[in-house]
């Protein structure tokens, strides 16, 4: 299929996925409040800084943190490595393939497509927790607008490492435990659980060279306001390096598997 | 009851010879669930490298809070949220009458009918976890705080599945509950703190509307010796009313069954 036909019909999918969210809005509101790990880590640090800041962060520190960590969040999420390897173990992969459109170039429609339904909810209410907090955001408009390409990089890696990671279910039937364990290091190195300031050093130049960090901890910082001008230009670079290489990735792997692919129940 | 204790064993055997077949799943999950355990204790050991108590928990103190954390998790998510992820499927595509017409009570064979024997592995990260704190404090736990530590763990469990079986309650009436059942357990994520983290409205939610906190806190308070007569009996109390009034409602909402083939 030509990337014209491609660029034309993207958009049509992307109602079709928007309308499916809005047909389903009790469901997608309940997943949306799983989310809560952010606020109960922000229980435990409330109370820790209580009695006083820790590294850089006052109470409200730790509150603009974890909002911002929420939202972004909310906005990058994505859940096709539950739907893909589910599609690969019944086959029904099959009937995507038939269309004469890239299955991941489907799916990312359909995840994407979430995203302004879950805007809509989440961004009025964080934003009127954040206000109470605004002290503690960035003032500066450059990192403010860095933000949309920074989030549009988050939600790409997010999609492509979970397509990354689905695909490889064409090979192995414990892909989604994969996953699993990418969720568990994710929550640790992405500044999930604690803001990554915080680790010791030695966790500190780890966490900055591999990509977790970039999923979620990257937007939070811009949002905070916290890296200079050049430096912040610099990680987007790091970002975006990372998305070409999971982009150059899912698809040798997705071409490789496809070959060995045989739907059951043919 | 020499019947229903009968019934549980047969089920439970059934339940974990299933589940072993799958012994490379028994392997991954297992490692699995140890990587959880660390990732469950990372924030803590941040917190406590730069403070020595919050809000009057010490490190190995607030460690038995987590140890209690990670076991009933374990006991959550390998036995209690199974067995009624299996309910809610059995109640959407109308084999629920299978098990209806058996000549037991039906709340308690669903209860027992899937586990996750890997989950095990959560109970012996607690009891590390135990080893640990009560190392760091340099005590043990007197036969007593067993005993009540042991009572108070009892009611967490019977709170749990209660409100389980609440959750399942709601299938009767609405279809779409599976994620109902993942929303409860992203909030038993709370009870991983001591209850006094909380504060305000918080405080009032988790004590005494949904009893997270009280699940972990009670029982390691009285690990420590600290729990009072009169808060335990309590909530033993409380536990046992909430415990009739989940049975009730599950038999109220089982009658407006009506198998989906009908």
């Amino acid at each position: 299929m030509s990337l014209r036909a491609a660029v034309k019909a993207y958009p049509a999918l992307l109602r079709t996925g928007f309308a499916s969210a809005v047909a389903y809005r009790a469901e997608f509101l309940i997943w949306m409040f799983s989310t809560n790990m952010p606020l109960i880590m922000l229980a435990l640090w409330a109370a820790v800084a209580r009695s006083g800041p820790v590294g850089a962060y006052t109470q409200a520190g730790f509150a603009a943190y974890y909002l911002c960590t929420l939202l972004v969040r909310l906005l990058t999420g994505s859940w096709v490595v539950w739907e893909l390897t589910m599609e690969i173990r019944q086959g029904t992969l099959a009937l995507r393939l038939l269309r004469p459109m890239h299955p991941l170039l489907a799916y990312s429609a359909e995840n994407l497509a979430a995203v302004p339904l879950r805007g809509i909810v989440a961004v009025p209410v964080l934003s009127i927790l954040l206000w109470a907090a605004r002290q503690q955001l960035g003032h500066d408009p450059v990192l403010w607008l860095m933000l949309v390409p920074a989030l549009l990089g988050a939600w790409l890696l997010t999609f492509l490492v979970m397509a990354l990671i689905g695909t490889l279910a064409l090979y192995l039937e414990s892909a989604t435990s994969i996953f699993e364990a990418w969720l568990g290091i994710s929550a640790v190195l992405s500044g999930y659980l604690v803001p990554l300031d915080l680790f010791p050093k030695a966790v500190q130049q780890v966490a900055l060279v591999l990509p977790f960090r970039f999923l979620l901890s990257f937007p939070v910082e811009l949002m905070l306001g916290k890296p200079t001008r050049e430096h912040a230009l610099a990680l987007l670079g790091g970002q975006w390096a990372y998305v070409a290489l999971a982009l150059l990735a899912t698809n040798l792997v997705w071409r490789a598997g496809l070959r060995r692919y045989s739907a059951y129940g043919g | 009851m020499k019947r229903t204790f009968a019934i549980v064993r047969a089920q439970l055997r059934a339940s974990i010879t299933l589940a072993l077949q799958y012994r490379v799943e028994f392997i991954v999950e297992g490692a699995l669930a140890i990587l959880w355990i660390a990732v469950t204790l990372v924030p803590v050991l941040v917190v406590f490298g730069t403070r020595s108590a919050v809000e009057g928990w010490s490190f190995p103190e607030m460690l038995l809070v987590l140890g209690w954390f990670v076991a009933l998790k374990g006991v959550l998510e390998g036995a209690v949220s199974p067995s009624l992820l299996a309910v809610i499927e059995h109640i959407r595509t109308g084999t629920l009458d299978f098990v209806l017409i058996k000549p037991a009570d039906a709340q308690l064979l669903v209860s027992v009918a899937k586990l996750e024997p890997w989950r095990i592995i959560d109970l012996a990260g607690a009891g590390l976890i135990f080893t640990y704190a009560f190392a760091k404090l340099g005590r043990g736990p007197t036969a007593g705080e067993v005993l009540a530590a042991g009572a108070m763990l009892l009611a967490a469990l019977l709170v749990l599945y209660s409100i389980a079986i609440l959750v399942v309650s709601i299938a009767f009436f609405a279809v779409r509950v599976d994620n109902l059942l993942y929303l409860f357990q992203s909030i038993f994520d709370v009870a991983r703190w001591p209850s006094t983290i909380f504060r305000g409205a918080l405080a009032v939610v988790f004590t005494y509307v949904l009893p997270l906190a009280l699940m972990t806190t009670y029982p390691a308070l009285a690990l420590l010796g600290r729990l009072r007569l009169l808060t335990g009996l309590g909530a033993l109390a409380g536990t046992l009313a909430f415990a009739a009034f989940s049975r009730l409602v599950w038999s109220i909402s089982i009658r407006r069954y009506t198998s989906a083939s009908s």
